[in-house]
């Protein structure tokens, strides 16, 4: 049957063909064909993924500069890699990167479940709050940040009015972007508004994907709301819960726009994220053999990280 | 067939054309690339007599401030053929020069009868040559420029502060002349209520990602003694840049940021140093002479209500320097138009064009005028300033010599991590490590 109809869709485009095109076209094979279309995309995904990534690689070994192009080029081995991983710069990225990914994750994750569970209620108007709840998510990262910058000003900012109203303290006696201990909570605030309504949105398709029978088998063995919850939710939900923390993980291990817009890695370096380390060795200070080198860690970092993650994700997939 | 030909035809000639149009524009076409500010508006109305003059229309590239080192150094590492002519930061020299971006004028200096003994010297030197001292010229001086400051004169002058300030302090209020001065003045204002509103002592720069905290933290260092080497051209900074009187300088400006400036103050450069005093925030205020034209005209804060004093001196007297020279990116595919320009910048009559336009001209012509001090209220001061200028490193490295002040500066400045002491020995280490890599030490 698949024969048939891909025979005479071939004999289709073949007649609607110049002459020789048509012939050229009987000739090919099915696998021929398969080829023919896919080459542009595998060439694409060559030229602007794998080549970079070799050339990276390649330039890692070697003390290459983007800004002295006629310098001599010399392979300086694992030296690029060593200074990188002993350069305490790098471990505080490390620090920082980690402490804004375990936060965001961990807030994300517990309200986006919260607020899946409560809108898979279907009370009234839920379609309009889910709505309602989506709309950060869909701003740009540009807009965002400086949209919270404003609402972080110390003087005319709304964020410090509302903790004003709410606890009593002048609103210019505290600076959320410029204090060393806000500022980290104030990026991982940003961050949480507006990406809980993508982890909700995941909760949310796993929670509707699990069968009603089975709550109204649970109910009939009169099991608890309780019971209900951590038996069968929670358990069915997970793989979307997992999936959902791989996304964001691997989205906030590279944040660099929104905390770029929002502090620029400071004050001083407490805000700095790797990203943020490795754009000002690569295109600040123009060390690209080093900056290359620091690439290629946190890609292998990240890749391995996340194999793991997909490991144990299909292991609870199976159970 | 004979359609198929007149169609073979036309396109074949199109395709000519087309190929040929970018070369016949660009050949009475210039571009020129420099920073988004108010001087470069200047530039924009006094090269339209070198349009009308030479038949060479000019295209300009002004990128901001921020981006302003990105975006052209990108262009320049990739050899792009954006800019014919660029006003570039005096630091770039050494990259430009020892990379073969820019073009050596010498050999056109020397045809045209350009000399460079009519420039200020200390613009000549830091706007034109490398290596620094050697006469090996890869830009003409353009636009000179320092770090100064500028007061609200009107709030100064009203009678009950300078009496209570008098009482305070056993002495008139006047433009502080010593950095002891500026933080008992900007402590003195900080935190008080002027027409009704709370104000605060002085805008400084705090910028982390450019150049912003260098640029004004050694508009205390200098005055306090910092060098940047013991013996200039040996690299040797152990106790230069770590030395107790650049301590001492440090320590100074993270008192007076700590003390004196608007709340949310941590990432700042000259646009807030700008916004802060004309929304009648702060008493006194930072930044660069280029911006002083347009201060004195503002209509709100401008006119009698400003002041301008030079970077207040404390051990010795120094001001950071600014500005720029104009170079020829060798990468042009007009050379003779873009040279033309710079025979035709070079003139006296151009350059005198250029101050009363709000361009700081180097020319002695200019400089020397007898009328010079009084055009403007701050011309003095410009003078006094470009005879007390120090530069940043211009070495090829200074990119990273850069982000290594930045970093080390805003961490103790701004984030309160370790001490002046700390933050300058770990300079010292980094700047080391640059220097052995550079093959110099």
């Amino acid at each position: 049957m698949t024969d048939t109809s891909s025979t005479s869709l071939g004999e289709a485009v073949a007649r609607a063909a110049p002459a020789p095109i048509a012939s050229r076209i009987r000739g090919l094979s099915d696998r021929s064909m398969a080829w023919l279309f896919i080459t542009p995309a595998i060439a694409l995904l060559l030229a602007v993924n794998i080549f970079p990534l070799i050339w990276a690689i390649y330039l890692s070994f070697t003390n290459f500069r983007a800004n002295r192009p006629n310098a001599a080029l010399e392979n300086v081995g694992l030296s690029n890699y060593s200074r990188v991983l002993n350069d305490p710069n790098t471990w505080q990225a490390m620090q920082t990167t980690a402490h804004f990914v375990f936060w965001t994750i961990l807030l994300q994750t517990l309200i986006g479940f919260s607020l899946a569970y409560l809108i898979d209620r279907k009370f009234r108007g839920h379609a309009f709050w889910t709505t309602i709840i989506l709309v950060p998510m869909m701003l740009s990262p540009a807009v965002v940040g400086n949209f919270w910058r404003f609402l972080y000003q110390p003087q005319i900012g709304l964020f410090n009015h509302i903790v004003s109203f709410l606890t009593g303290i002048p609103p210019s006696s505290f600076e959320m972007l410029g204090s060393v201990r806000l500022s980290p909570w104030a990026i991982i605030i940003v961050d949480t508004w507006m990406w809980t309504p993508y982890v909700m949105l995941i909760c949310l398709a796993g929670l509707r994907s699990i069968p009603d029978y089975i709550y109204e088998a649970a109910e009939v063995d009169r099991a608890s709301l309780w019971r209900q919850f951590w038996s069968i939710t929670l358990p069915m939900a997970l793989p979307f819960i997992m999936l959902a923390i791989l996304f964001r993980g691997i989205e906030n291990f590279k944040m660099f726009d929104m905390v770029t817009l929002l502090t620029g890695g400071g004050p001083g370096s407490t805000t700095e994220v790797a990203s943020i380390t490795l754009k000002r060795e690569a295109f600040e200070s123009w060390r690209t053999g080093r900056a290359s080198a620091f690439a290629i860690i946190l890609f292998v970092a990240v890749f391995g990280l996340a194999n793991i993650y997909v490991k144990a994700l299909n292991k609870v997939k199976q159970r | 067939m004979k359609t198929i030909k007149q169609a073979l035809l036309g396109a074949t000639s199109a395709l000519i054309l087309l190929g040929a149009a970018p070369n016949l524009a660009k050949a009475d076409e210039l571009t020129l690339c420099w920073a988004a500010w108010d001087p470069a508006n200047a530039l924009v109305e006094l090269s339209k007599d070198f349009t009308s003059q030479s038949g060479t229309t000019m295209k300009f590239e002004f990128v901001p401030w921020p981006n302003f080192a990105d975006r052209i150094l990108n262009e320049l590492n990739s050899g792009g053929k954006l800019c014919d002519l660029l006003i570039g930061d005096s630091q770039w020299l050494g990259g430009s020069a020892e990379n073969g971006y820019y073009v050596k004028l010498n050999d056109f200096f020397d045809k045209e009868g350009i000399k460079m003994s009519d420039f200020a010297d200390a613009a000549v030197n830091a706007y034109a040559t490398w290596p620094k001292g050697t006469p090996n010229y890869w830009a003409l001086p353009a636009m000179g420029d320092a770090n100064a400051w500028f007061y609200r004169k009107d709030w100064f002058g009203q009678p009950e502060i300078q009496a209570e300030f008098k009482k305070k302090h056993n002495r008139d209020l006047a433009a502080p002349t010593t950095w002891d001065e500026l933080l008992e003045v900007a402590e003195f204002f900080n935190g008080r209520e002027i027409d009704g509103k709370k104000v605060y002592g002085a805008a400084i720069f705090t910028e982390r990602a450019s150049e912003g905290i260098t640029m004004g933290s050694t508009s205390a260092l200098y005055p306090y003694g910092f060098k940047y080497e013991n013996t200039p051209g040996k690299y040797d900074m152990e106790g230069a840049v770590n030395s107790p009187e650049a301590i001492a300088g440090l320590e100074a400006y993270k008192k007076l940021y700590k003390c004196c400036t608007p709340p949310g103050y941590t990432d700042a450069y000259m646009g807030e140093s700008l916004d802060a005093f004309k929304s009648g925030q702060v008493a006194m205020a930072m930044n660069w002479f280029a911006f002083f034209p347009g201060l004195y005209k503002d209509e709100k804060v401008g006119g009698d209500k400003i002041g301008f004093f030079v970077n207040p001196k404390e051990k010795v007297a120094a001001s950071t320097l600014g500005g720029q020279g104009i170079s020829v990116v060798a990468n042009t595919d007009n050379m003779d138009g873009a040279l033309a320009y710079i025979k035709w910048f070079a003139q006296p009559d151009v350059q005198k064009k250029w101050w009363s336009l709000g361009g700081y001209a180097v020319h002695k012509s200019v400089l020397n005028d007898p009328t010079f001090t009084e055009s403007q209220p701050f011309a003095a001061d410009f003078l006094v300033a470009m005879n007390q200028v120090q530069d940043f490193w211009q070495e090829p490295s200074y990119a990273i010599l850069l982000q290594a002040m930045q970093k080390r500066l805003h961490d103790y400045v701004v984030a309160d991590k370790g001490t002046a002491k700390e933050a300058l020995d770990g300079l010292v280490k980094d700047w080391t490590e640059v220097f052995k890599d550079d093959g110099k030490l």
